[in-house]
Formats: structure tokens, sequence, C-alpha cells
């Protein structure tokens, strides 16, 4: 039968897909598909400890409610920030985005 | 009329400045500006004068000018009969002296800073003469010493000019400065300079024991000092001794300055003031400033005789004379003749003036001031000679001139009052009888002696020269001199007929109570206090100094006018007194030794001092300055600089050990940030 214990490797596999993603991707949106990745994660934990730990309210899913929400934000701001960003220097590559550095 | 008297100074002033901004414009017009303000002036100064004479009460105007405290100085005019006299005697000859000196300047390219000049002296000898307080007093008496400075050097391209108008200025700044310490020492005494309040103070203070000041070995009363102090002005102004040296020396001014200020008016100033002050001489302990004043005065009186005696040069003869007149005003005014001195400061005013103006006009023919180039004058200058001849008896004293009924008036106070002072004066008189008719003798009788074709002027200024003009007194050149134009006679004439009536006002009888008019017009309420009664005239003592005068000129006439005793004879028998009175006693010489070279010694020496010590010190001051500063320098480049630089050093050693971590990459941080949790997880579970 599956447990708590399914979800949580679950979401550590996940949670471990989307780091490597960040570390590894040079892309500005591959990293932002990372940063998702995680994000999820965390979400698959919320709701695992909710249904296995206190059933009784659903507090686990108001938070996940609120990250998933929190994402779109995040999604919105990176996608926009990716698209100028793209528009002034002509690429997503954030070893190129090097403006700021002194 | 007395509240008009303000209006006496104001019109030469005006005239002075019309001339002074206006003058160049008006050009020939020039003197008619400043002869209709005198003549302005002398109006009112004589109804002011009338006014007093018919017995009117002395009126005072004063209006606070500068408050300090309870301290208020005033400003305002006297009109009581010492000043309206004066004013009216100074109008009268200063517009006579302005009318000659239309014809004496004539063709004087700066003939309108003359009148100008003229004007300006007139209107601060009126306002000294008229003052309510020591200060206006001495602005007045300030004035007339810069407008003798400026007339004296009128001729401002002549060096000797130059060295007499300074000689002049310096010289009687010394006394000035005795005189404003005077001032300032009655301020500070009774906190006034009013005339009227100083003189109610010292006379009250004279009935108490006075305040003494320790000079050394002596002790001097507070207020004699203070007089003899405030003497010091009047004894510079008025070339007494030894402060006389400046006045022969300024007849380098022309004629009518000579004779306006050197002769009528500026050196009566000192005079007046004596007078005007003499409440502050008089109630000192004793009348010991009076003393003073009375024998200062005689020894000035011989001593300037003594040397007219062996001038040549007609002005300096006049000069010494005037010094030794007002060394008879002083010493008349010092033996208790406190009308007698102002009487012959009015008398001599008009016959020294006339005498001045005709040298002039003799100057003005002949192109010379030397009487043994002169001779025989009388022949082709009958005004001149006649008029001259009047001021000379007036001056010699010979009866009825003016001089005969002044001079003897103080030779009569001082038979009373102080015998050996009769005894100097009445010398003095004889020696006066003897240079005036030594000069007339050689001027204007004998023969002609002057040369035929007379050399020009080697200082001939080049401004005449450019407006193709003679300068004053050197007009076209005649083998024979010839006289002078009406402008100059007319003053002449007007100056001898006074010279013979002037006197007359001191005739006995011609007063309310049998005395003489002067003196119950002119007379100190002081006196009667002290129970002083002026001695009455005395036939007898008139009859001596009479005798005395006629000596004098019959001496004289028998060596230079008939020539029984040839004048080198008698040299031969006063031996080195020649020299020594023709070298003016040499009190000239040792001031030129003593002051003058003393002087630019002293500054020679302080200069060398001032290069050397002062001058040295301040570069040794520099040098160890710079010295320190290279030290200094030295600290800073190595020690300062080298700490600041070696904290640079050691931060820039340390950023560069600590900069490669720092690469920018944000996927960097995130692998060490993601490493540390997996190090601490691990940690966490290898504990567990």
């Amino acid at each position: 039968m599956i447990g708590l214990s399914h979800y949580l490797v679950l979401s550590s596999l996940l949670f471990g897909l989307g780091l490597y993603g960040v570390l590894t991707r040079r892309n500005a949106v591959a990293i932002l598909m990372g940063i998702e990745l995680m994000l999820n994660a965390a979400n698959v934990n919320f709701v695992a400890f909710t249904r296995f730990v206190d059933p009784t309210f659903v507090r686990g899913h108001v938070a996940a409610l609120i990250v998933i929400t929190l994402a779109a934000c995040e999604a919105v701001v990176g996608l926009a920030l990716v698209i100028n960003a793209y528009r002034h220097l002509e690429t997503v590559n954030v070893d190129q985005v090097d403006l700021m550095k002194g | 009329m007395a509240r008009l008297a303000w209006l006496i100074p104001l019109f030469p002033l005006v005239s002075y400045g019309v001339l002074a901004f206006r003058g160049r414009s008006l050009g020939e017009r020039a003197p008619y500006v400043a002869i209709g303000a005198m003549a302005l002036s002398a109006l009112v100064a004589w109804a002011v004068f009338l006014e007093q004479a018919l017995g009117a009460e002395p009126f005072v105007w004063r209006a606070a000018w500068a408050v300090g405290g309870e301290r208020v100085i005033t400003v305002g005019y006297t009109v009581d009969p010492l000043s309206s006299i004066t004013v009216a005697m100074i109008t009268l000859v200063g517009g006579l002296i302005f009318v000659y000196s239309v014809g004496y300047m004539h063709g004087d390219p700066y003939y309108a800073r003359f009148f100008a000049f003229l004007s300006l002296f007139c209107a601060g000898m009126l306002t000294m003469v008229l003052a309510n307080s020591f200060l206006l007093m001495l602005i007045g008496w300030e004035v007339i010493g810069l407008c003798s400075y400026l007339l004296i050097g009128f001729y401002f391209r002549r060096r000797s000019a130059n060295m007499a108008q300074m000689k002049a200025f310096l010289t009687t700044r010394v006394g000035d400065t005795l005189m404003l310490i005077g001032i300032m020492a009655l301020f500070w005494q009774f906190g006034t300079v009013d005339y009227h309040a100083v003189f109610e103070s010292v006379r009250k203070g004279a009935k108490e024991a006075s305040a003494v000041v320790r000079l050394g070995p002596w002790e001097v009363p507070v207020v004699t000092l203070t007089a003899l102090l405030v003497f010091g002005g009047p004894i510079g102004k008025s070339g007494q001794f030894p402060l006389h040296v400046w006045l022969p020396d300024a007849m380098e001014g022309p004629t009518p300055v000579s004779a306006l200020i050197h002769a009528a008016t500026l050196v009566a100033a000192g005079v007046y003031l004596v007078g005007r002050a003499y409440p502050l001489f008089f109630f000192t302990p004793h009348h010991e400033a009076l003393v003073w004043v009375a024998w200062v005065g005689t020894l000035t009186a011989v001593m300037a005789a003594l040397i007219a005696v062996a001038q040549d040069d007609i002005k300096r003869i006049l000069a010494y004379s005037t010094i030794s007149q007002l060394g008879f005003m002083m010493a008349g005014l010092g033996v208790l003749g406190y009308t007698a001195g102002l009487f012959h400061l009015l008398t001599h005013a008009f016959f020294k003036a006339l005498l001045f103006l005709a040298a002039g006009s003799v100057i003005h023919a002949v192109h010379t001031n030397n009487i043994k180039e002169m001779g025989g004058l009388w022949r082709c200058m009958p005004v001149t000679f006649w008029t001259f001849l009047a001021g000379f008896l007036a001056l010699a004293g010979v009866f009825p001139f003016a001089g005969f009924w002044s001079k003897d008036e103080i030779l009569l106070e001082a038979y009373h009052h102080n015998p050996a002072v009769y005894v100097l004066l009445t010398a003095a008189a004889f020696l006066t009888a003897l240079y005036m008719s030594r000069l007339v003798a050689y001027a204007f009788f004998g023969r002609y002696r002057g040369p035929e074709h007379p050399e020009p002027d080697p200082w001939l200024p080049e401004d005449y020269e450019r407006a193709g003009l003679h300068p004053p007194g050197h007009g076209h050149h005649h083998r024979q001199p010839h006289e002078s134009p009406p402008v100059m006679t007319v003053p002449l004439v007007v100056l001898a007929f006074f010279a013979l009536v002037v006197g007359f006002v001191g005739v006995p009888g011609t007063g309310p109570d049998g005395g003489s008019w002067i003196h119950h017009f002119l007379k100190f309420e002081g006196f009667e206090e002290a129970g002083i009664h002026a001695p009455s005239f005395s036939w007898p003592l008139a009859l001596r100094s009479l005798a005395v005068a006629l000596a004098g000129i019959g001496v004289a006439w028998v060596v230079y006018g008939l020539r029984w005793v040839r004048s080198e004879q008698v040299r031969a028998w006063i031996g080195p007194l020649y020299p020594f009175l023709r070298h003016r006693m040499y009190i000239d010489t040792v001031y030129g030794w003593v002051f003058v070279r003393g002087g630019l010694a002293l500054a020679t020496g302080l200069r060398w001092f001032d290069v050397h010590v002062v001058d040295g010190l301040v570069n040794l001051v520099g040098w160890v300055t710079v010295l320190l500063s290279r030290l200094h320098r030295l600290f800073d480049t190595y020690v300062v600089d080298g700490l600041v630089n070696l904290v640079g050093w050691a931060t820039r050693g340390l950023g560069s050990l600590l900069r490669p971590l720092q690469t920018g990459r944000a996927y960097n941080y995130i692998l060490v940030a993601a490493a540390g949790v997996a190090v601490l997880v691990l940690v966490s579970l290898w504990r567990l």
C-alpha cells in the first residue's frame, strides 16, 4: 500500500531534479522551470503531510494553494525579466547577463 | 545786528566754494566774487562793530554740536568788543588787500586759485575770531594754517617756496600740538571747551589752592601749565621766539599774502587768542603765565629788531619787524596791558599791511628785493613813497601816527608793572626806528643803484612762458622804475589814511570817563576784581618814547642818509656782532643742524636699523620656517603617507585574497548553499 514515505521520496526526487536544473542550466527559462519543480516538490510535501498526519483540517491544502499563487507570480515576474533582458541583450544566457558586475 | 554775525565768515566761505569749483571759467572776473564777498562781510562786520561801540550788550549764540553723556560741546559765535573790533579790522584790511591783489597778481595763470585761497583764509580767520569755544577756534586756526601753507607755496615751481611752506607748516605745528594738548587739558579739567564756562571755572578756581603737577624739581600749578600749553599755539602762529623762524621765510609767497597773512591777520591770531583767553592766563597764581608771556614777547621783540638791522631783503626786514612788533603785543599783554597789547594789534595790522603792500609796489617796479639795489625811488614813485613813509612813521612810533599811541600804551604798562621789560622794549623801539629808517634811506633816497637791464628771473615758470605772461612783480623791464597802477596805489592811500588816524581812538580824553576810548571799549573785567588800575597816560613817558624813536631815526639818518659815518665803519666797530645778526643769530642754522639734519640722520639710522635688523629678523624667521617646513615635508612624505599607503596595501592584499570567492554567478552561490544544506543533513543523520 502506498504510504507517506512514497510521497516523501517522490518530492525529494522532484526537488533534486529542480535543483539540478537550476545549477546546471544556463538558459534563464530553464532555471525558472527548475524553480517551479522545487516549489511543486514542496507542495507535494504539504499535501502528503496533511493527508497522513492531521487529516481533520486542510491546513496543508491552503499552504499549497498559496504556494501555487506565489509560483504564478514568480513566473510572471521572472518571464518579464527574461523577455526584457532578451530585448536589451539578445540573449537569455544568464552568464552573459553581467551588466551589473563591476 | 549781532545775530547776523554768523554771516561774516560765511560770505568768504561761499566765495571760496564758487572760486574753487567755478574759478577757471570765471577767469579774469574771479576777483569780483572774492571782493564782493569781502565787501558784504565787511558791511556786516562794521555794523556789528558800530553796534558794540555804541554800547550794545555782548551777544553769544551757541547750539549743542556733540553730546557725550553730560558733556556737551557747543558751536556758536561770540560778539563782544574784542571780537567785533577784530573782525572789523580783518574785513577792512583784508578787503583792501584783495583789491590790491587784482593789480599785483594780474596775469597770473592761477589767478582764481589765488583768490580762492585768500577767501578761504579770511573765512577761517573770521571763524577763529568769532568762535565761542576753543574747539571752533581751533578749527579756524587750522584752516588759516593750511591757507598760509598753500599761499606761501603759491609759486609752487620755485623750490625755495616749497621749502618755505614746509618750514612754516612744520614749525607752527610744534606750537599747535602744544595748544591741542592744552585744549585737551582744559576739557579734562572743566569738562567743556566753551570760552565762557572755562573762564568762569578758572576765575572761581583762582581763589582756591590749585592742584600742582610735578615736573622734575618744579611744582607747577595745573592751570598755569594748561595756560602755557595753550600759549604754545600763539608762540608758533605769532612768530614768537623760539618758533619765529618760519615767518621770514614765509615771504616767499606773493606780496599781498605777506601783507594779509604774515603781517595783518594770521600772525595776529596768536595775539588775539591770548587776548581772548586772557582770564586763563590772568587767573593763574601770581599771574605767572602772564609773566612768561611778557618775557617771551620781550625777548622776541628785542631779538627780531636786532636781526632786522642787518638784513638787506626788504620783505625780510619787514618780516622781522612783524616778529618784533608781535613781541611788543605779547609783552604788552604780559605786563597786564590787556588793552595796550590788543590796541597795538589793531594799529599794527593797518600800518604793517600798508608797509608790505608798498614794498610790493616797490618790488613790482624794481624787480628786486634787495634794498641796496634800489635808491632814489621817492622821485619815480611818489604815491608809494608817501604812503610808505606814513607806514614807517607809524611803525617807528612818531607822533601823531597810530604806532605812537599803541606802542606808548605798551611802554606805559611795562613801566608800571615790569621795569626790566620796559627797558628792553625801549631798546627794541629804538632799534625799530633804526632799521626802518635804514630801509627808507636805502630804498627811497640817494641815487638809483639797480642794474640797467635786469636779468630775467631764473625760476620763470614754464606756465608763465606758455601763457606769454610775466609773473607778478616781474613785468616789462624799464630802465627807470615807474609808479604802480591805481588799483594798487588806492589801497595804499586808504591804508595810509588809517595808519594816521586809527591811533586816535587811544588819545586820552576821547573816552567817556576821561581816559581813551579804546580803554573804555576794550577792557578786562578781571582787573577791577583784582584791584589793578590801568596807568593813566603820562606826557613825560610819551615824550621819552618819542625821543627814543627820533633818536633811532636820527642815528640811521646820520649813517645811511647823510653818510657822515660809513656803514662799513659801523660794522668794523661792532665786530663779530654784524655777522651774528646778519645770519639771523644762527638760530635757523642751529635748527637746520639739530632738527632738519638731526631728523634726517635719525631717519637714515632708523632706515639702516629697519633694513638690517628688522628685515634681518623677518628674514631669519622666514628661513627658519622654510627649514622646519622641509623637515616636516620629509616626515609627511615618509611617515604619514607611508601609514596611509600601508593601510591601502593591506586592504588591497586582503581583497585580492578574497576576490576569487566573489564570482558574480548565482548558481555558484546556490551550489555552495545546497552543498551546505547537504552537509548539515548528513551531519544530523550521522548524529542520529
